[in-house]
């Protein structure tokens, strides 16, 4: 049976009715969400709500036991190369080749994505992110900051009409944090791209334009920051949050 | 797909590989201090001990070192083979591998350019090998090194395609040396690489002569040593081949995500 917004014409991403488990024990159930172009929508959910699994999903990693992913209208199951092609992905544990040369690594993606005239996309990629410098050096030897970067800009190379974000501030300090989340929402603005930025701190997403809420493998919420607050009667985000999946301000401490 | 695509994405591994073998400048020192040791000590200590006979591809009496050469070059690619598995374990660890799974090209694809790569630095260092084999007098034919190539690229597919197949069970680095303690050694030892197998079934040892007998790489063996005397082994080359298709064929399941192992070990 067909979702009724399967065939939505604007949304970038669409899941229906997800569900996946591992063995007896259910991971997600039933999970829908969208991202239309433009917009940069959070994934928010304490450790363990199932966020991985669905990046896991989304990134065609494994396969849901039902349901549908949709990336710019092709379906991930009919149509995964077509699919993977319109996606871009930064993980939460970093995936740059250390041995590397920031180039280098940025060159293998551009080939397996079998791009042309890479070279001077990625020089104007890594001047535009002030990595002009970096690009001989290997990449184990730039700052966690300076690799979240080089991982955007490749992320984004093969011009993507999806971006995931897998908690990719893990690791980094504060600064970094901010100015990661600061240069993906103006890419967002001013390249239209889609962006689902998963996370457990709810201060990267209080300007986010849509806000879902995960824990247990079940979305608990959806909606603008301010309609949250509405549904949940709460004077932040925070607290909406800490309400929706039972924690206290204690408990939910990695959540601020 | 396209076929531009495809190359493009054979490059960049090839490539990868290539670089990564440059920069590991040991590598290729003990990929040859391996065999040498094999081949200058442990053949000279025993040129005496054992006798070989005249069997085919000989057409005379050789000696000891002519006999373990080939299977000295098949244990520089069964190392480099569990290298390969080495590689797609680390890569999994240092998340390299989500990266190349999430790639835009059939899975199977990803496989087989992972395979041609490493094949592609077996040979190499095989050739450095046989290259030493020469200088240190080795009685090979003159054509020997160009006769090999078939056997070199059929059987470094082979453990290459064996080592893809490994890494889908082996989850953690750690695990890798007590596996291949398991794998390597049996493998090498069980084969006709440091005797015939006539020699085996004349001491009686029955059980050890027919693991022997049905080891694939007692095949890569004789399929090498054939090639190198510009003879070919039907036998030797339909076992490679099958057991080829078969551990890629493994492999390809083994790395699909609807996979049994993906699903129940839960990680990519």
């Amino acid at each position: 049976m067909n979702h009724p917004s399967d065939t939505h014409p604007q949304h970038q991403l669409q899941v229906c009715d997800l569900v996946k488990s591992y063995g007896k024990v259910p991971a997600l159930k039933g999970i829908d969400l969208h991202v239309d172009a433009g917009e940069f929508v959070a994934l928010l959910g304490p450790n363990g709500a199932g966020k991985s699994t669905l990046f896991q999903l989304l990134s065609g990693l494994f396969v849901a036991d039902s349901g549908r992913i949709r990336i710019d209208g092709r379906d991930l199951r009919d149509d995964p190369i077509g699919a993977l092609a319109k996606l871009g992905i930064v993980f939460q544990q970093s995936t740059l080749d250390l041995d590397l040369s920031v180039r280098r690594n940025l060159l293998f993606h551009c080939d397996m994505h079998g791009m042309q005239g890479s070279r001077a996309r990625i020089d104007s990629a890594l001047q535009a992110m002030g990595l002009a410098d970096n690009t001989r050096s290997a990449a184990r030897a730039l700052s966690g900051g300076n690799r979240r970067k080089v991982e955007l800009i490749r992320a984004l190379l093969h011009e993507p009409a999806i971006l995931l974000m897998d908690e990719a501030t893990v690791g980094l300090d504060p600064a970094s944090r901010s100015e990661l989340v600061r240069d993906v929402r103006a890419l967002c603005k001013e390249q239209r791209l889609a962006v689902l930025w998963a996370t457990h701190l709810v201060e990267e997403v209080e300007q986010a334009d849509r806000v879902y809420i995960l824990d247990k493998g079940t979305m608990l919420a959806h909606g603008t920051p301010a309609e949250i607050l509405t549904q949940t009667a709460s004077d932040s985000l925070l607290d909406a949050f800490l309400q929706l999946t039972g924690q206290t301000r204690h408990s939910g401490e990695g959540a601020a | 797909m396209t076929i531009t695509h495809a190359l493009r994405a054979l490059r960049a591994l090839s490539m990868r590989e290539l670089i990564k073998f440059w920069q590991q400048k040991g590598r290729m020192f003990s990929a040859m201090v391996r065999p040498g040791l094999w081949l200058l000590v442990f053949a000279a200590g025993f040129q005496n001990v054992f006798g070989v006979s005249i069997i085919p591809p000989y057409e005379t009496y050789i000696e000891y070192q002519e006999y373990i050469a080939p299977g000295l070059l098949a244990m520089v690619l069964l190392f480099n083979g569990m290298q390969t598995s080495l590689a797609m374990v680390y890569d999994r660890e240092m998340g390299v591998m989500r990266l190349l799974l999430t790639a835009p090209l059939p899975r199977w694809y990803l496989l087989l350019c992972k395979l041609l790569a490493g094949t592609v630095l077996s040979v190499i260092q095989a050739y450095a090998f046989l290259a030493m084999c020469y200088l240190a007098g080795i009685n090979l034919p003159d054509t020997a090194w160009l006769a090999a190539l078939p056997g070199l690229l059929l059987g470094g597919a082979m453990l290459g395609a064996l080592g893809l197949l490994l890494s889908v069970t082996i989850r953690q680095l750690e695990n890798f040396a007590s596996t291949m303690n398991f794998v390597i050694f049996p493998m090498f030892f069980l084969s006709t690489a440091l005797y015939p197998l006539w020699k085996l079934e004349e001491s009686g040892a029955d059980l050890i002569y027919q693991i022997a007998r049905f080891n694939p790489f007692t095949h890569v063996v004789e399929f090498l040593r054939f090639s190198m005397y510009g003879q070919f082994n039907a036998g030797a080359f339909a076992v490679v081949s099958g057991c080829f298709l078969g551990f890629f064929a493994l492999a390809v399941i083994g790395y699909n995500p609807q996979s049994v192992m993906v699903r129940r070990k839960g990680k990519a």
